[in-house]
Order: structure tokens, then C-alpha cells, then sequence
């Protein structure tokens, strides 16, 4: 069975945006990735494999849960939040490193490299080389890996090599460069798995093709709960991976909205955040392999960025995500930190659900709107990972004084 | 084009070329123009000047550094071009821009060759600019005369390689290994069999960079590349040694070409 995926572009480019923009060494890593990934789209027997795999080791498919509580608070549109989070590893990344991993072994390759935000792609990654016997190596920033340590230290136990990076900002854009370094070094039995639909051909339409299990698993369980496609459909907005697998099989039917929330950090006006579309602050350029809307100054060197969420905190957009939104079919807001707080808080007193920060902004972008809807309405948010990890964060910014008080004696402890 | 000709010509009397990098304010201006002196007191054949990029991907850790080191304290690209023109002004030597494609695109891709050939640049090096992803940025270097240098690797085919030929122009960069700049490479018999090909089949001026330590690896290129290019060891050496341990170094590379300046 042959997959369709022509509504993703042609030849690598989406609109404007796309493109390999790496230097020559790597030319002939991207195209072997490529072909690669081109027999695999010809053969059905990979993606069944692949979805094998998925239901055996990561639990799918994850269930389509109705958020009553939050509906009847509301009294508007019925909400339904797509679970990501009951992945194995805890979100979404699992799906594409498990498709990476079974390209990897087609290829041969027995060592995998990676970048990672929040530490979700790290962690997922790291289960991936774990389960399939590939040695790991995963690039974070250092400012990441203080504030994601949980993760690290999964990432340890799992048996990968965690390389802080401290150059440029320290944070997801720079543990790309330096895992692009290191691939540009040791691609003869190194594969980069690249955890979001960024970076050079055919990295956004390969990610973008194992996300799609989402949406594919989205439709089916609308059908059967809803009899219809939902109204809306909203996803948080860093990279673009989980967005991209929540809205790929939807593209083509006009009906469904589809609302990608990016993070809106401190606010617009303070210029710390990581709003690349929404808050029309990006332009065009070329960086990490590719072309697409980067938040840069007006030499063209990439600004820094903030979100209370590490994982959406990333200069640059998935280029199909940059097309889509250029042509009105995802239309993209931005959730500020504070939003992003109060719609945690409301979560998980009214559903009894943990969701990731990033998830979060995505609950927050459907909050601020859901006055528009009507009780009719079906709308799905996809929940891409679970909040577990962030309990640092959240606690610091609910300012909860019994984990403050654990957290010091706990480090008390240690310093004695 | 105005630097294949230079080139030919210096070649006649050196066994091999020298070709010198510096990042530009890195690690300050006065610095920059001190040491580019001391390459033209020298006998360097050509100046490579980096413009700095937040996201030099092709860089390794010690240019990574700098690149960052310079922006941090706020130079933009038009004080770098200025740089660039003083110096294309004071010394009579082929000067080529380095830099990452971002920053020639922001820039505006033909205006960026434009002011290039105004401050009397021979050329440019953009490492993120693939051969069929910024042809415009390769033929409009070709029809203003400018050199827009294309890189090949051990990894390119014949078939590539012609491609490489036929798109870039001046000389052809031969990146002897994998992975970024600023680590040793090693010049045995099958790197020094890549180059020999590459010139073979591209029938260009091949210069020679990434991992080059000293006058050894300079000795060793003789008869294979045209050109051999010095970058991060040349940054280290003004590290630790200072202009003088510069000059030292620069001497020892000459006497490659028997002491001839």
C-alpha cells in the first residue's frame, strides 16, 4: 500500500520554506535518509511494522478522552483531548524515534544522535537505542538540562551520553547545531534523529509522517464517538511535530479549523518568547539546514527566545507549518506564560489530567476562544506529553510554599 | 575571473599557496589588522575573512566560540564589511568573505555580491550554501566576476564533482575529512589520492582546508592541492603565543616553499 503524502510539497520544499541548506560533507547523509525514506513510503509492509511496534511497546492507540468536566465549566463546545501523553516515555516523541529506529536499521547504522528541548525527545530516544542496541548520544542545552533534570537523569539510567552544549544561547536551537556537527562527523554508522518536522530534507516530512499516526487514530475515534470530524482541532506550536501528526490527515477537509498555539512567554511587548508566527515577529531566513520563519535580527543572527516551557522554546518553525500558516489552513496563536498557568490549573482540578507545559499552551489557546463556540461544537486538543516533568516549574510558578519547603530540605539533605 | 588569474600566476613560483583565515573582531579589530599584516609580510596568498554567524554549523568548538564571543558584543555585518574594505584598501592581497548563508540572504543575495565587488573582495566561501538550494547566489557571483568558491569532499562522486566545477567558482575547497573545522586531520596516501582526483576531474585550483596544524601538513599537501588553508590553528596560535608566535609560525610555513616570499 502506497502512502499519500503529496499535500506535504515537492521535493523537500513547502511553499517557500524547506530545502537542505547543510554543507556538502552532509550531502550525502541527507539524500541516503532520503531515499530511504522514499522506499519506506512505497512499502506498506514498513508502516505496518512500524504501527506493530507502536501498539506492542508504546500502548497505542492512545485513547480520544472526553474532557467532561471541562465541558460542563465552560458550557460550550464538548471538548475531547487526544492522550499523547499515555505514551510510553510519557508524549508523542516516542512515535518518531520508533519509526527512526526501524529506518536506522535499514540503513545499517548502529549509533543515534539527537537534540532535545525538554528532554522528551532525549528520553525518547534514549528508550529507542535501549530497546533496538544502539548506542545513544543526546545533545541538550545546558540551560535545558538544569531546568528538564528528571529527564537527564532518565536519559542516563537508559544508557545514553547526555552532552550539555553551552554555546550560543545554550538551549534547543544549539543542541541542533551541535548535533548537526556531530552527524557531519560520524554519519558512515551515525543516524540523527531529529525530533521534530525541522531541519533539512527529509527531516519535517518524515516526522511529519510518523506523527501521523495521531491524526489518523484522531479520525477513526471521532467517527465512532462523534459520528463527525471535530470543529476545531488545537496543538501547541514549537518545532511543529506534535501540531503537524494532530493536523496532517485533516488538511483536506476545509471544515475542521486547525489552531496552533505557540509560546507567548512573557507577552509580546517584552520580546521574551518564542512566538515566531502569531506574534509576526519572524522572517524568512536560513539556519540548522533549512529555510523557514526564524526569529532573528536584522543581520540574520537567530534572537534569543523564552518560553516557561522548554520544549516549545525554539527559534525556528516546522517549514510546512510556515507554508501552512502563509496560506491560511493552520492559523496560529500565542499563549503567554501566565495563560499557560492558569489553564494548568483549571486542567487538572476539573479533568484530574497532568499536562506538559507545552500541551498546556495548547488548552490555553482553546480557553481564550472557547467563548466562540457552541455547544454543538466538537473540539479536540492534542495533549502531547504529560506534566510530570515539569513539576519544577510548576511548582516555582504556583509558588507553592510545601514544595519550596521539599525542595529545600531535600537539597539540605544533600549539602550535608 | 580576475583570482583564477592571480592565483595561476602566484603558483608559478611556490610549490603550494597559503591561504590564512581570521574571524572579523575576533578577538577585536586591532587584532584582526595586525595579524592580516603580519600574513602579508609573510607571503600568505589570500586572506579568508569570516563575518560571524550565530549558528555556524560547519564550525567546530573554537570558531563556535569566537563566532559568538564576537556577537555578544554587538558587531553587525555592515561594521564587518567596513573592516573588510579598510583592509582590501591597505593591502595588496586577494581577500575572500566567509561567512553562513543567513547572513548573505538577509543581507539581499545579489546585493551582498554587489557591495563584495565594491570593497574589493575577490570572492566568497558560504559553506551552508548548497549547490542546487542557492544557485542564485552562485550565478550571479559568476556573472559579476566574483568568485563564489564551491566545496567538495571525499564523499563527492565524479558526478558531483563536475557539478561542483560547473556551479561554484575561483577554486574548489576540498574538506580532506568529516565533521567540522579545527580538529587534526590526517594527510595519508588515500586524502592526498581525493585531491589529486578532484583536481584531475574538476581541473580547478584545489585548496585544502580543515585539520591543518603546521608546515608538516603543509609539506605533506605539496604536489596534491594548490592551495592549503590555515584557520583555527591560526586563532589558537594568536591565543597562546601572541603576533610574534604568529610571525614564528607563518616563517615555518614558508620555508615549505623554500623560504620564498
Amino acid at each position: 500500500m502506497k502512502q499519500q503524502i503529496n499535500y506535504l510539497g515537492q521535493n523537500g520544499y513547502f511553499g517557500a520554506y524547506g530545502g537542505r541548506f547543510v554543507p556538502e560533507i552532509l550531502i550525502p547523509a541527507v539524500d541516503e535518509l532520503n531515499q530511504a525514506f522514499q522506499e519506506i513510503l512505497q512499502d506498506g509492509e514498513f508502516f505496518k511494522q512500524y504501527y506493530d511496534l507502536l501498539m506492542d511497546f508504546s500502548g497505542r492507540p492512545t485513547p480520544l478522552t472526553y474532557a467532561a468536566g471541562l465541558s460542563e465549566y465552560f458550557g460550550k463546545a464538548k471538548i475531547f483531548i487526544k492522550r499523547e501523553d499515555l505514551n510510553h516515555s510519557g508524549a508523542h516523541k516516542v512515535n518518531n524515534v520508533l519509526g527512526q529506529g526501524l529506518l536506522m536499521k535499514k540503513l545499517g547504522k548502529t549509533r543515534v544522535i539527537a537534540e532535545t528541548g525538554a528532554g522528551q525527545h532525549g528520553v525518547a530516544t534514549a528508550i529507542m537505542a535501549a530497546k533496538m542496541g544502539f548506542k545513544a548520544t543526546i545533545y541538550m542545552g545546558a540551560e535545558d538540562a538544569e531546568r528538564q533534570y528528571a529527564n537527564v537523569f532518565w536519559m542516563k539510567q537508559l544508557g545514553a551520553e547526555v552532552v550539555p552544549v553551552t554555546s550560543g544561547t545554550a538551549t534547543l536551537k544549539d543542541a541542533i547545531n551541535e548535533a548537526l556537527r556531530d552527524w557531519a562527523g560520524n554519519f558512515d554508522n551515525t543516524h540523527y534523529a531529529l525530533g521534530t518536522a525541522c531541519g533539512p530534507r527529509p527531516f519535517p516530512e518524515m516526522v511529519t509522517y510518523f506523527q501521523s499516526v495521531i491524526s489518523k487514530e484522531m479520525k477513526k475515534q471521532l467517527k465512532e464517538l462523534c459520528g463527525k470530524y471535530p470543529d476545531r482541532i488545537y496543538s501547541c506550536l514549537g518545532g511543529g511535530s506534535n501540531a503537524m501528526g494532530a493536523f496532517v490527515e485533516f488538511l483536506q477537509e476545509p471544515e475542521v479549523e486547525l489552531i496552533a498555539v505557540e509560546a507567548g512567554g512573557k507577552g509580546e511587548a517584552s520580546g521574551k518568547h518564542a512566538s515566531r508566527i502569531a506574534y509576526d515577529k519572524a522572517k524568512a531566513g536560513v539556519s540548522q539546514g533549512y529555510k523557514t520563519l526564524f526569529l532573528q535580527d536584522e543581520d540574520g543572527q537567530m534572537l534569543d527566545t523564552w518560553s516557561i516551557s522548554a520544549g516549545l522554546d525554539y527559534v525556528g518553525v516546522s517549514p510546512i507549518l510556515a507554508h501552512l500558516a502563509d496560506t491560511g489552513r493552520v492559523r496560529v496563536e500565542a499563549a503567554t506564560d501566565a495563560e499557560v498557568i492558569d489553564a494548568f490549573q483549571l486542567i487538572i482540578s476539573k479533568e484530574g489530567l497532568i499536562p506538559a507545559l507545552e500541551s498546556t499552551h495548547a488548552f490555553a489557546g482553546l480557553f481564550r476562544e472557547i467563548a466562540d463556540t457552541k455547544p454543538d461544537d466538537i473540539v479536540v486538543v492534542n495533549m502531547s506529553g504529560r506534566g510530570d516533568k515539569d513539576i519544577f516549574n510548576i511548582g516555582e510558578a504556583l509558588q507553592d510554599e510545601g514544595w519550596k519547603t521539599f525542595v529545600k530540605e531535600r537539597g539540605k539533605r544533600y549539602a550535608d | 575571473m580576475q583570482i583564477e588569474k592571480m592565483l595561476e600566476d602566484a603558483k608559478k613560483t611556490k610549490k603550494i599557496l597559503l591561504m590564512t583565515h581570521q574571524i572579523i573582531g575576533y578577538p577585536d579589530f586591532e587584532t584582526n589588522e595586525k595579524a592580516i599584516e603580519c600574513f602579508c609580510q609573510n607571503g600568505v596568498d589570500l586572506i579568508e575573512l569570516q563575518i560571524p554567524f550565530s549558528d555556524p554549523i560547519a564550525d567546530g568548538p573554537v570558531f563556535t566560540k569566537s563566532n559568538q564571543t564576537v556577537l555578544e558584543k554587538g558587531i553587525k555585518v555592515n561594521e564587518c564589511l567596513h573592516f573588510v574594505e579598510k583592509m582590501t584598501r591597505k593591502y595588496p592581497i586577494p581577500f575572500l568573505i566567509m561567512t553562513y548563508y543567513n547572513i548573505v540572504y538577509q543581507y539581499g543575495v545579489e546585493k551582498f555580491i554587489d557591495r563584495c565587488k565594491e570593497i574589493g573582495v575577490q570572492g566568497t566561501i558560504v559553506p551552508d550554501a548548497p549547490l542546487d538550494e542557492a544557485r542564485s547566489y552562485y550565478d550571479y557571483s559568476r556573472e559579476q566576476g566574483l568568485a563564489a568558491v564551491s566545496i567538495a569532499t571525499p564523499y563527492s562522486d565524479e558526478e558531483r564533482l563536475q557539478v561542483i566545477a560547473a556551479v561554484g567558482s575561483g577554486f574548489i575547497y576540498y574538506v580532506p575529512r568529516k565533521g567540522v573545522t579545527g580538529s587534526k586531520t590526517s594527510f595519508a596516501s588515500e586524502v592526498l589520492g581525493g585531491i589529486r582526483k578532484a583536481k584531475e576531474v574538476t581541473g580547478k585550483m584545489i585548496a585544502v582546508g580543515f585539520g591543518i596544524q603546521g608546515a608538516d601538513d603543509v609539506a605533506n599537501l605539496v604536489g596534491a592541492a594548490d592551495i592549503a588553508i590555515i584557520g583555527s590553528k591560526i586563532q589558537q596560535v594568536i591565543e597562546a603565543e601572541g603576533l610574534n608566535g604568529l610571525d614564528r609560525f607563518l616563517l615555518s610555513i614558508a620555508r615549505v616553499n623554500g623560504g620564498s616570499q
